[in-house]
């Protein structure tokens, strides 16, 4: 059971914060390309959700799953979007990210005035206190390579 | 700043006058600085618009309000869930346009202006013009562009205050820009 990977992205697209902690494979492209990618999935991802959804559904995309890994996804109305990787075994990690957006993001960045909203983060403060979640989340587990 | 641990109440009370007293120490220094009322409005404006675009974070992580079906939905959660919730108090939600673009908060007292009367020299200033900032800053973040103005204000002699808030357009998610 393990914790792959977050990424934080803000309201334009820009990726505030990114961290791993069991990743056991790059992509192979530079990291600016691949928040690009991941910014550009999901927004084609929720379109294609909210457009070819057989029913009508108010939250929208909240994750996929390939055979190795599920992605979850957050969204705050403000537009700040969590992703998640984790394994097969955690099925909803959407209290998680709501936990990091509410007690992590709010508490630690908008809450700080030397925090300039729209720059990467950049707070210890905030590091730290979501790498110890994290770490300390039932579901985080990782394998020793 | 007081530091908050990992559960932070949804309340916690401070001495409502240390808040007037605050509040009005900021506008006499502004009028102070400025000399001007229009300025200090201006003043006011921006730095409300700064708490604002801050403050929308914290009040959708405390209030677990999602988004807004339609503007009616969203005078309804300024009304009775914001305004409650930092300011204590529940303005009405009146005089809507036809169009349903167009609303006003009719605030029966505000906490801003607890024991406080305007001096003669300063008929153009808008005391708590902080607030238009802010409602302004918190619901462009939750993609609205809105315009929001005080019509009516007690302390410049009205039975009410007013707040008028319009909606002017909503603003679209933009992809990021693509590669040069």
């Amino acid at each position: 059971m393990t914790v792959h990977n977050l990424y934080i992205f803000d309201r334009n697209g820009k990726c505030l914060y990114y961290n791993e902690w069991n990743r056991k494979k790059q992509a192979g492209i530079s990291k600016e390309e691949e928040y690009k990618l991941m910014y550009g999935m999901l927004f084609s991802i929720r379109s294609f959700v909210s457009k070819m959804s057989p029913l009508d559904s108010k939250e929208g995309f909240q994750s996929f799953q390939t055979s190795r890994y599920r992605l979850h996804y957050f969204e705050t109305p403000s537009g700040l979007k969590f992703v998640m990787n984790t394994d097969l075994s955690v099925s909803n990690a959407r209290d998680a990210l709501q936990h990091i957006y509410s007690n992590l993001y709010v508490e630690n960045i908008v809450k700080n005035p030397t925090c300039i909203l729209g720059n990467s983060l950049d707070s210890d403060l905030f590091s730290t206190r979501l790498d110890t979640f994290i770490r300390a989340l039932p579901y985080y587990n990782p394998r020793t390579t | 700043l007081i530091t908050v641990k990992h559960k932070s109440p949804l309340y916690f009370k401070i001495n409502s006058e240390l808040f007037t007293l605050t509040y009005g120490a900021l506008v006499t220094q502004l009028c102070k600085d400025y000399e001007n009322d229009e300025e200090v409005n201006k003043q006011l404006d921006k730095m409300g618009y700064n708490i604002g675009v801050r403050l929308i974070e914290d009040f959708l992580a405390r209030s677990s309000v999602g988004r807004c079906q339609d503007f009616r939905e969203t005078a309804d959660v300024i009304a009775k869930v914001a305004f409650k919730t930092y300011l204590g108090v529940t303005p009405s939600v009146t005089n809507w346009s036809p169009a349903g673009d167009e609303f006003s908060l009719i605030l029966e007292s505000n906490p801003l202006v607890d024991f406080v009367e305007l001096p003669d020299n300063h008929n153009a200033l808008i005391y708590s013009n902080l607030l238009c900032g802010v409602l302004r800053g918190a619901l462009e973040m939750v993609q609205m562009a809105v315009d929001v103005k005080f019509v009516q204000d007690t302390l410049r002699g009205d039975n009410v205050t007013e707040i008028r808030m319009k909606f002017i357009k909503r603003i679209e998610e933009n992809l990021p820009a693509g590669d040069e």
